[in-house]
């Protein structure tokens, strides 16, 4: 009784009443994931991570086959994730998560000082260090909903940034950034006659160039499961279900703010953890990761990507990244070899006219992409594709049907 | 006295100036249905908001299945047994019916906080069958996978009726449930409502159409201006003069 | 006593920049109902206006300066200078203040032109996107503003007549309080486009439709009255306060490209402690608040509380929100969530 009732007919007069094309496609929303069979998830988690893995290869041609930006698109990939069960699932807009972004990088830094260079007491640390962050800040924003709660979030944004700059410099080290020295005790490594590098490493494994890439690679694997688990969940639909009508929630014998609360905490998590990430790929962590452009950052990649989505926020985030990187790495005389096939006169006319948007000028390239994707579709990438996709599924009968119709 | 599963009495609020409900008593029979009825802006909705916790009455005690209601939070009273669809359907109107429906079973499973971050949302067997029964029931089976928000007034109407039957309340409480409906949704609403009501579920119905309120209710409350003007079988508020000339004005008989 | 008099002083000017920034974020939030994160970009634009006047002020020319004699040495001259002698030269030491005249119709004109071009689109959606969308114009006004004045901060100087310092302790009958005169000159003007506006909301008709709109939307929009229209001007009005407020701003604080963000930020937690569509409130928490923070600047506030002066306004913010959700003069059960 308890499987597949919806398909298998159980109630056969009632459930042929009518044929799939009549029922109305729930359009943008996301949901689907909640009655789609367990089959197709692990199909959809097979085909994730064989993409992850095999970035390095098909994304060469478009020059991002190296392991720094893409492990840049993974540890970006991670927080976007987390950003998403918070504002996608439940529709609570953080504008402060960069927050535990900064907080889990400042605690793996602190982790390869104190302890060891291993990733990994780094990375539980950082994830501890901002699940506590979060559930603090959580705590008392969620007493507020809506642009409340926004402000809320931003205000103690600012104040951890502003801190970390001014009386935290003790444990921030200011405007230099926290960095790892050799002098520091790191008492695990030198109990196991340490070493004295100073590059992180899963058990003598150093993460670098390829090794950091597939570390941060696996992780992305593992926070797109999480995530998966935890849609297809109640509590995902209790998240899902607060978005939709939080009054409802409550006159259904709802307490809203746990649920609300344990969405935030896990969401500093996944941040905190692509904070720590960050750390293990470079061990450096400085203040202005919490800088509320970052902030900002992140949820224009889970926007772009596909709010409340799955593979939306993955995806936004690595749009963005790779962007940034060709964006912000041109300068004039890039452009000018670029467009030299144009007859000199037009070519300079056309460089004048991109030259302020790449560059320094990246960020209003961004700025405009914000707009653009909040004006003309706020549904996101996996939103245009969903049209794209119906806008064929629904022209493949009328080909088969009218084909001596002249076409296109 | 005993048999009063809902009590209130001497419930006072107001808004600003406004009296909305001034020294409002009303007692429901267990298992009875209890009809509200009066002109707009009486107060019938405050006087619900006052029950589940939306609004907490200045002056007054309700008194709910032996216990007070006051003070408790929305979802406590939910929990405690009191069910509501109010006047204008408040639905998840981005998911599917199915979910709809679901997520009260599982309020009533798993209380009013439970994280289950991993087990399927479908894969909870007894929660599906009883969302499963009722969807039938209300004949909302064929929707089952329709997103709410593309369906008609009537069927959220009546998905909201669902929603709170699925929870089994002690006290169900309807705000105009018929309330823009045609004259065959509205049949077929009474007789939804007729053939619930032998599951012994009490309810509290507030109602315009005078020809739902008198083929169901049992008892009825007049309320005008924000107090209960007269009590009584839909026979003595039908003869009732106080009645005719505050309410009906003879016109709906 | 001296002190906290300083103190109550130092707050003063920023508070009143807060306070015009926030009283325009509340008109627009009150009104169209529509949160506009880039109105820090339009204070920042009004600082970029005197810096743009200020220039084409003192367009010069090269000439030889006759008072060195052993070389060819040359010096800039403005054209004013040239062609009108000291009366060119005052109004080239005017610049700032005279630049009011450019940024009124710019400001106008960039206001009108967001509310028609973008912010109208966002009226029905929700305040999320209206955040976002404006987070995006914000960023794309900035980086304009840096594309062509560069990254660092452009200083500016007040007329000479008004820079130096005044001894306020002399009227007070104290001692030992001497004040910058510029800032005191701010803390007038922003009084006087509080006073401006506030007299504009109460004695036109115009005003009154405002208020009307801002106490019940829905209920002015049924009386047949074409809010919309009336909205847009709401909007320009607004951008107008905001760069007046940035253009007077420059002598104190040399404008770069980012200081809209600066202030965004904070004036958007003035806007929550004032209350939220409470114009009163925008104003007077608006000088509070920055009362208060210079207050937590105070080295020995600082020595028993260190970092104070970094959160304070953040720190008051969040116990307003929690203790007092509808702000100090935000009326019951409107915009509490
Ligand atoms: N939250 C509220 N704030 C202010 N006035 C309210 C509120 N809720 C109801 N009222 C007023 O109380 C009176 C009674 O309303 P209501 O209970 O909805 O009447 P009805 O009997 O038609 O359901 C009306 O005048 C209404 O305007
Ligand atoms: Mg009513």
């Amino acid at each position: 009784m308890s499987q597949s009732v919806m398909t298998s007919g159980n109630r056969p007069e009632k459930g042929m009443g009518k044929s799939p094309a009549e029922r109305t496609e729930p359009t943008g929303s996301g949901l689907r994931g909640f009655m789609r069979s367990s089959g197709g998830d692990y199909l959809l988690l097979a085909v994730f991570a064989a993409a992850i893995l095999t970035m390095p290869i098909w994304l060469a041609p478009i020059g991002a086959g190296y392991p720094d930006i893409l492990q840049k698109f993974a540890i970006f990939g991670i927080f976007a994730l987390g950003f998403n069960i918070l504002f996608g699932f439940s529709g609570y807009l953080s504008f402060g998560h960069a927050a535990f972004l900064g907080v889990g990088s400042y605690a793996a830094v602190w982790m390869f000082k104190l302890l060891s260079m291993n990733a990994f007491p780094a990375l539980i640390f950082a994830v501890l260090v901002s699940g506590v962050f979060a559930l603090l800040i959580g705590f008392v924003s969620l007493r507020r909903s809506g642009i409340y709660f926004s402000i809320l979030t931003l205000a103690f944004a600012q104040m951890s940034y502003n801190l970390a700059y001014s009386v935290l410099t003790p444990i921030t080290n200011g405007e230099t950034g926290l960095q790892v020295n050799r002098s520091d005790p790191r008492i695990l490594d030198q109990l196991f006659g340490g070493t004295s590098m100073t590059v992180p490493d899963i058990f003598g494994v150093q993460l670098q160039g390829w090794a950091g890439f597939y570390f941060c690679a696996v992780l992305l694997i593992l926070a797109f499961f999480i995530t998966m688990r935890i849609k297809n969940s109640t509590f995902g639909l209790m998240l899902f279900a607060i978005k939709a009508n939080q009054t409802r929630m409550s006159f259904t014998g709802f307490s809203t703010r746990p649920y609300l609360l344990t969405a935030f905490v896990i969401s500093g998590m996944y941040a905190g953890l692509a904070g720590g990430l960050l750390a293990v790929t470079d061990p450096l962590a400085g203040a202005e990761r919490m800088q509320w452009t970052a902030s900002g950052e992140v949820v224009l990649m889970t926007i772009l990507g596909g709010v409340g989505t799955l593979l939306g926020p993955v995806i936004g985030a690595a749009v963005i990244k790779y962007l940034e990187q060709i964006f912000s790495s041109f300068n004039e005389g890039l452009l000018h070899r670029a467009f030299d096939f144009l007859p000199t006169a037009v070519q300079d006319i056309v460089v004048a006219i991109v030259a302020p948007f790449v560059g320094e000028g990246w960020q209003l390239t961004l700025g405009l992409m914000f707009m653009i994707v909040v004006i003309f579709l706020p549904g996101g990438i996996m939103e245009g594709v969903g049209r794209i996709a119906r806008r064929v599924r629904r022209d493949k009968p009328s080909d088969d049907g009218a084909a001596s119709k002249a076409g296109h | 006295m005993t048999t009063d599963i809902l009590s209130i009495s001497g419930v006072g609020k107001r808004f600003g100036g406004l009296r909305a409900l001034d020294d409002v008593n009303l007692n429901v029979k267990k298992g009875s249905i209890h009809a509200i009825i009066g002109p707009n802006g009486a107060g019938k909705s405050t006087l619900l908001n006052c029950l589940v916790g939306r609004i907490i009455p200045d002056q007054g005690t309700v008194t709910f299945d032996g216990g007070s209601l006051l003070g408790h939070k929305p979802h406590a009273i939910n929990q405690a047994g009191i069910a509501r669809v109010f006047q204008t359907p408040e639905i998840f109107g981005e998911l599917t019916v199915m979910e709809n429906v679901m997520i009260p079973a599982f309020a009533k499973h798993d209380g009013a906080f439970r994280v289950n971050a991993w087990q399927r949302a479908r894969e909870r067997g007894a929660v599906r069958e009883e969302a499963e029964h009722i969807l039938d029931d209300l004949n909302l089976w064929d929707q089952r996978d329709h997103i709410v928000n593309s369906m008609s007034r009537g069927d959220k109407r009546r998905l909201e009726l669902a929603m709170c039957l699925v929870q089994h309340p002690k006290l169900l409480l309807l705000d105009e449930p018929t309330a823009g409906m045609s004259r065959a949704d509205t049949n077929n609403t009474v007789d939804l409502l007729k053939k619930i009501a032998e599951r012994g579920i009490t309810k509290v119905i507030i109602e315009h159409d005078m020809h739902v309120v008198f083929s169901l209710a049992e008892k009825v409350s007049v309320m005008a201006q924000g107090t209960v003007i007269a009590e009584g079988s839909p026979e003595e508020i039908k003869a009732s003069e106080t009645v005719q000339e505050a309410y009906l004005g003879g016109a709906h008989l | 006593m001296d002190a906290i008099i300083l103190q109550i002083l130092n707050g003063l000017d920023k508070g009143g920049a807060y306070a015009l920034i926030a009283l325009g974020l509340t008109l627009i939030f009150g009104t169209l109902g529509v949160v506009n994160f880039a109105h820090g970009a339009l204070f920042m634009l009004g600082a970029f206006c005197a810096v743009t006047f200020e220039r084409v002020l003192t367009l010069s020319e090269r000439v030889r300066d006759p008072s060195v004699t052993f070389f060819e040495a040359y010096k800039e001259v403005p054209y004013l200078t040239i062609w009108y002698g000291d009366a060119g030269q005052a109004i080239v030491d005017w610049a700032v203040p005279l630049s009011i005249i450019l940024a009124i119709p710019v400001m106008l004109i960039v206001g009108l032109a967001m509310e028609r071009g973008l912010i109208r689109f966002f009226y029905k959606r929700s305040h999320a996107e209206q955040i976002l969308v404006t987070f995006g114009l914000a960023i794309v006004l900035q980086e304009i503003v840096k594309y062509f004045f560069g990254a660092n901060p452009i200083p500016l100087t007040a007329p000479s007549a008004l820079t130096g310092s005044v001894d306020l302790g002399h009227w007070l009958g104290l001692t030992g309080i001497s004040y910058p005169l510029w800032r005191i000159v701010y803390f007038l003007f922003s009084l006087v486009v509080i006073a401006a506006v506030f007299a504009f909301l109460q004695l036109t008709t115009f005003g009154m439709v405002v208020r009307a709109g801002m106490a019940d939307r829905e209920t002015v929009g049924l009386l047949g009255i074409n809010i919309s229209r009336k909205f847009t001007i709401v909007f320009g009005i607004a951008a107008v306060v905001a760069g007046l407020a940035g253009v007077m701003y420059t002598p104190i604080l040399a404008p770069n490209y980012h200081l809209g963000m600066d202030f965004l930020v904070l004036s958007f937690v003035v806007v929550v402690v004032g209350g939220m569509g409470s114009l009163g409130g925008a104003v007077l928490a608006g000088f509070l608040l920055g009362i208060l923070q210079s207050f937590a600047s105070m080295t020995e506030v600082k020595a028993i509380v260190p970092g104070i002066d970094q959160i304070i306004i953040y720190l008051v913010a969040v116990v307003v929100l929690l203790v007092r959700p509808r702000g100090l003069l935000g009326r019951k059960g409107v915009m509490e969530a």
